[in-house]
């Protein structure tokens, strides 16, 4: 099936198989790796993106069914700097070690960043109660996502 | 893992999808969400021949108020209820629910008419319907019918909707009243071991049997749980009791 959506601001026009999911069509037709596939069948979020602003599973969405759809993926909010100062304070608070979660988890927080601008530590876990992290404790991930929203309220 | 093949139709109107339902028989799936159905795939519980996404089909995605009941459309998100002021002011239970239910990014997704039509007796949805007695709207090439969400959910997985019937929307009835809404889950945003909606002295107990348990406040419970995984039968049991009491006293004198 034919298809046309925007990837992180490109437009692109793709021939898929219905069966083919989001997270394998970033990855393997555009190249886009940093979204990560731990379980596929939406439990971890370690491939959570951006479809027209709001929060996805990549592993739960058929390529098909971004068909005209606005794609947003770590890669992209990498490279606009939207991210930038989160990213900053996953690395000053050390809350990533592998790494594998890692861009599921400054996607979901960005999400909840962009809604409240000084969420407290509990409403901070419960937003990001969808993405596993076996390396952190998740204790330094939530320091940092602190960090952020202080300086960007400050 | 990944889905089996299949071909997929995006429909564009509900009688589309009841003309295919019938062309295709079982063979054939309506893809709301996606949030229930696409895991089942990609674990292969679940291999459908044909996928009918129902996704892009206009008018189904309002909230709005109808005389002394609230209409939520079957394609409105999880997040979206969650988020809205009519639901929040009219039917508060439904809020206090939808907290409870999945985790932001799947609840960014999954429908209000994907999860009832999913019907998982563990699901906090068909256990707040059943207490709030909505009424949910089920379409097919006959007209549309009105099944009661005390009759819709009959077992494990199953509804009372025909094989060529599409859930089209649900209606609350603004009855006012107290009500409570607790579930014991090991995490956040997982299913509950137990949960209990209450609206007034209906009790609605989910994932205690293969679909919501109704109890009058006042009734025994009487309950026969599963065992699984997650808990014993007894432990079940106990919990269900527990909720029960902090409904009693939460709704104290008022029912
Ligand atoms: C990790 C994870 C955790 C979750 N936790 C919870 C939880 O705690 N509580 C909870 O309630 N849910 C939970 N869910 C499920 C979630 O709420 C789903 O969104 C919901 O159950 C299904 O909605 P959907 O729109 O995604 O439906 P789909 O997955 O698209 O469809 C589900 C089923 O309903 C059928 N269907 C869909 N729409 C219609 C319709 N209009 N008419 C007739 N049949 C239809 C489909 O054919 C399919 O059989 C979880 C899901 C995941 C992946
Ligand atoms: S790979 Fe999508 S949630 Fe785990
Ligand atoms: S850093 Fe390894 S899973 Fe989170």
């Amino acid at each position: 099936m034919k298809i046309a959506l925007t990837v992180n601001g490109e437009a692109v026009r793709a021939e898929v198989e219905p069966r083919l999911h989001l997270g394998d069509f970033l990855r393997e037709h555009l190249s886009l790796t940093g979204t990560h596939l731990g379980c596929e069948h939406g439990v971890c979020g370690a491939c959570t993106i951006r479809i027209d602003g709001a929060l996805a599973r990549a592993c739960l969405v058929l390529a098909v069914q971004a068909d005209g759809c606005r794609v947003e993926t770590i890669e992209g909010l990498s490279d606009s700097g939207e991210i930038a100062d989160l990213q900053k304070a996953f690395h000053e608070r050390n809350a990533l070690q592998c790494g594998y979660c890692t861009p599921g988890m400054l996607i979901a927080a960005q999400d909840l960043l962009l809604r409240e601008s000084n969420p407290d530590r509990e409403t901070i876990r419960e937003h990001l109660s969808g993405n596993y992290c076996r390396c952190t404790g998740y204790h330094a991930i939530v320091d940092a996502i602190v960090t952020t929203a202080n300086g960007r309220s400050g | 893992m990944k889905a089996p093949a299949f071909d997929y139709v995006r429909a564009t109107t509900v009688a589309e999808v009841c003309a295919l339902l019938a062309e295709h028989g079982p063979d054939a799936r309506i893809l709301a969400g996606g949030q229930s159905l696409l895991p089942a795939m990609n674990l292969r519980l679940a291999s459908p021949s044909v996928l009918i996404d129902i996704g892009r089909i206009s008018g189904l995605d309002a909230i709005e108020m109808r005389g002394d009941r609230l209409r939520i459309g079957a394609l409105v998100r999880h997040q979206t209820v969650l988020r809205d002021g009519l639901v929040a002011r009219h039917v508060p239970l439904l809020t206090e629910a939808l907290r409870h239910v999945a985790h932001p990014a799947i609840r960014a997704r999954g429908t209000i008419g994907g999860n009832l039509a999913h019907a998982d007796p563990a699901s906090e949805l068909p256990a707040c319907m059943v207490a709030l007695q909505a009424v949910m709207l089920a379409d097919s090439p006959r007209g549309t019918r009105r099944i009661a969400a005390e009759y819709f959910f009959t077992g494990l997985f199953q509804t009372a909707l025909a094989p060529d019937e599409m859930l089209t929307a649900v209606d609350i009835p603004l009855t006012g009243g107290s009500w409570f809404f607790e579930e014991i889950a090991r995490r956040s945003g997982d299913y509950a071991i137990v949960g209990l909606a209450a609206l007034g002295s209906r009790l609605a107990f989910f994932s205690v049997g293969d679909r919501p348990v109704l109890r009058q406040a006042g009734e025994a419970l009487a309950l026969d749980p599963p065992d699984d995984l997650q808990a014993t039968a007894a432990m079940r049991v106990h919990l269900a009791g527990v909720l029960r009491d902090r409904a009693l006293l939460a709704l104290g004198g008022r029912i």
